[in-house]
């Protein structure tokens, strides 16, 4: 029993649970009233948006790549969506969708010559930017009725929130984790060459996952409006980084198809809790993107240690 | 015949062809007028797009999934100690320029320390390095409004008939660099080990030393633009490093070194860091919009990028 419990194959599956637990209990005892539905409510209602541009961001860390355009891809969704799909719906619904579908054009290039996904996604963060700004040169927009009504449901006694980022985390993790597709997907990322030799199309691989990815940056745009009600070309800048945080945070390995679903919504949590600590402890907000950096380190140390344990 | 045929087969020779292209549809557009300011006006902001170029350069080559995120951060750190020491004097020109080595110094030890003790990959570990550092220089440099010493800001923005001063020197380092990456026993490791490094290990080249250095070397670099850009500016603010993080990649891989690593040309970058310059400098004469102008410069990156392909992995 305890050889289970401090095996390495368990401390690494319960560290991003780990993480989030120590860093609440931390937040109630510094701050007790926080522990109630309105405060949760309050702490963790940009979950949504995050958890699912970190489900975007793992999806492409998956097959071995790496998105850092997906802030202001996401920026992009919440322009479009605060502007045409308000105003005229069809025709928003038509730019999102055609939003994703530039995403599977990414990942077809990037398969078809080879290249850098760093690069590639660099260059299209101005791209998506560019975009933006043309949709929306200066911010305001009205989100759509019924985004708002989405994002504000209310429920009884646990926050809505927590709700919506466990069912992300469940439908993403019995889509990927546990159908035979999802298995392929993720071998794509362990060993592209076996998958390719077994049959399996490399090049349909990741232009589903880049639409995937795609699919859930268009949502993290729709819900980040549904809370803010307007919009703004950089409203998600700051994305990119979360989303890269919280996939690592959540247990993700960079390479090797090696990734959680559930993991990925607890480390985008996490990330939005240290925010809220570090305001009950009247630390400055200057420090609050270097706090999250050092959550990122201590937890990729511990995991550093546990992996040497495997030896 | 020849000379054409060498000249093409060197990788750097596109970023100049596309320099000069875009400076002649500029040219032609406006009838010629003010094209020799354009130049100048290339020439002293590419200057710092090259000295992080360079950096950044060196640590691509030492192989794939080798990159330097924390450049934008270590510019606006460097940029904000250094103003904060020098207070304006310059009497204290040298302990501001010496502190600024120092953030580069410590930037790159802690980027290295991450990457070998933890065991991630760099990119993570440069990333998660930039979230600290960039929170120091909110915090150290909250409402620093100092102006640089008269000194600094005069070489910084001082010409010569028309030619940045500050450009001709770096031009000078950029040389000297050139030297560094294929003549010494440093440059050749880095190019080695880029190419694979487990023969280079076994080759008896002492890779952690060799990509400890390279790190230490991009941090370095950072911090030295930092400190010169705040001069260059009238002093440092928070996301004056911003625009470097593609900056630094894009010159590198347009200036035609390899992603895969291994490969790798310093004059390159300075094509690049020009035609970057001035295709911006185009579409601002053809009257396009701030989003046009995004789009286009994401666009040629990505362009340029499928046209050089990536190099099937070397190993």
């Amino acid at each position: 029993m305890l050889d289970a419990l401090t095996s390495p194959r368990f401390l690494r599956a319960a560290l991003p649970a780990a993480s989030f637990a120590i860093l609440l209990a931390a937040i109630f005892y510094v701050q007790p009233r926080a522990m109630s539905y309105f405060g949760m409510n309050l702490m963790l209602q940009y979950t949504v948006p995050i958890a699912l541009a970190t489900i975007a961001q793992m999806f492409i860390i998956t097959v071995n790549d790496l998105d850092l355009s997906i802030g202001p891809f996401v920026g992009l969704t919440a322009c479009i969506g605060a502007t045409m799909l308000a105003d005229t719906p069809l025709l928003g619904l038509v730019a999102l969708a055609a939003c994703v579908a530039a995403y599977a054009a990414l990942g077809a290039l990037i398969h078809l010559r080879n290249l850098p996904s760093l690069v590639v996604t660099l260059g299209m963060s101005f791209v998506w930017l560019g975009i933006a700004v043309l949709v929306l040169p200066t911010p305001g927009g009205t989100a759509p009725g019924w985004v708002k009504a989405v994002v504000g449901l209310k429920t009884p006694y646990v926050p809505y929130p927590i709700i919506a980022a466990v069912a992300i985390g469940l439908v993403v993790h019995l889509a990927l984790m546990t159908s035979s597709y999802g298995a392929v997907l993720r071998g794509a990322g362990g060993n592209p060459r076996a998958i390719g030799r077994a049959g399996w199309s490399l090049l349909k691989i990741k232009m589903v996952m880049y639409s995937a990815a795609g699919f859930f940056g268009v949502l993290s745009g729709l819900s980040l409006i549904g809370l803010t009600s307007a919009a703004d070309a950089h409203i998600a800048d700051r994305y990119t980084l979360y989303a890269i945080a919280g996939v690592i945070l959540g247990g993700g390995e960079f390479v090797g198809g090696r990734v959680s679903p559930i993991g990925a919504v607890i480390g985008a949590m996490t990330l939005t809790l240290t925010g809220s600590f570090l305001t009950f402890l009247k630390i400055s907000p200057d420090w609050q993107i270097g706090a999250q950096g050092g959550i990122l380190i201590i937890v990729l140390a511990l995991r550093a240690l546990i992996n040497r344990r495997e030896g | 015949m020849t000379l054409i045929k060498q000249l093409s087969a060197k990788a750097w020779i596109w970023s100049f062809i596309g320099m000069v292209l875009v400076w002649l549809v500029t040219a032609i557009y406006t009838g010629g007028k003010g094209s020799a300011d354009v130049i100048t006006a290339a020439l002293s902001f590419a200057t710092f797009t090259v000295i992080v170029g360079i950096g950044q350069m060196f640590v691509i080559t030492t192989g794939p999934g080798n990159v330097d995120l924390s450049i934008p951060s270590t510019i606006s750190l460097s940029g904000a100690v250094a103003m904060k020491i020098m207070g304006g004097s310059d009497a204290m020109l040298i302990v501001g320029f010496l502190a600024s080595l120092g953030c580069g110094l410590a930037v790159g030890m802690f980027n290295y320390m991450l990457i070998r003790v933890l065991r991630i990959p760099p990119i993570i570990a440069t990333l998660s390095s930039s979230f600290l550092i960039l929170s120091t220089a909110i915090a150290y440099g909250r409402g620093l409004k100092i102006k640089p010493p008269p000194l600094l800001a005069d070489f910084t923005t001082a010409q010569v008939s028309g030619v940045p001063v500050l450009a001709v020197v770096i031009i000078l380092f950029a040389v000297v660099m050139s030297v560094v990456l294929n003549r010494t026993l440093y440059g050749r490791a880095v190019l080695a080990i880029g190419q694979n490094m487990r023969a280079a290990w076994l080759a008896g080249i002492n890779v952690e030393r060799i990509r400890f250095m390279t790190y230490v070397l991009s941090a370095v670099l950072a911090a030295i633009c930092g400190f010169l850009l705040s001069g260059f500016s009238g002093g440092a603010s928070l996301n004056m490093g911003q625009e470097y993080l593609l900056a630094s990649i894009a010159v590198v891989v347009i200036g035609g070194t390899s992603v895969a690593g291994g490969k790798a040309n310093i004059p390159g970058i300075w094509g690049a860091a020009m035609f970057m310059f001035l295709l911006v400098t185009m579409l601002n004469t053809f009257g396009a919009s701030a989003g046009i102008r995004l789009i286009m410069t994401g666009l040629i990156i990505v362009a340029v990028i499928t046209i050089a392909g990536g190099d099937e992995p070397q190993r």
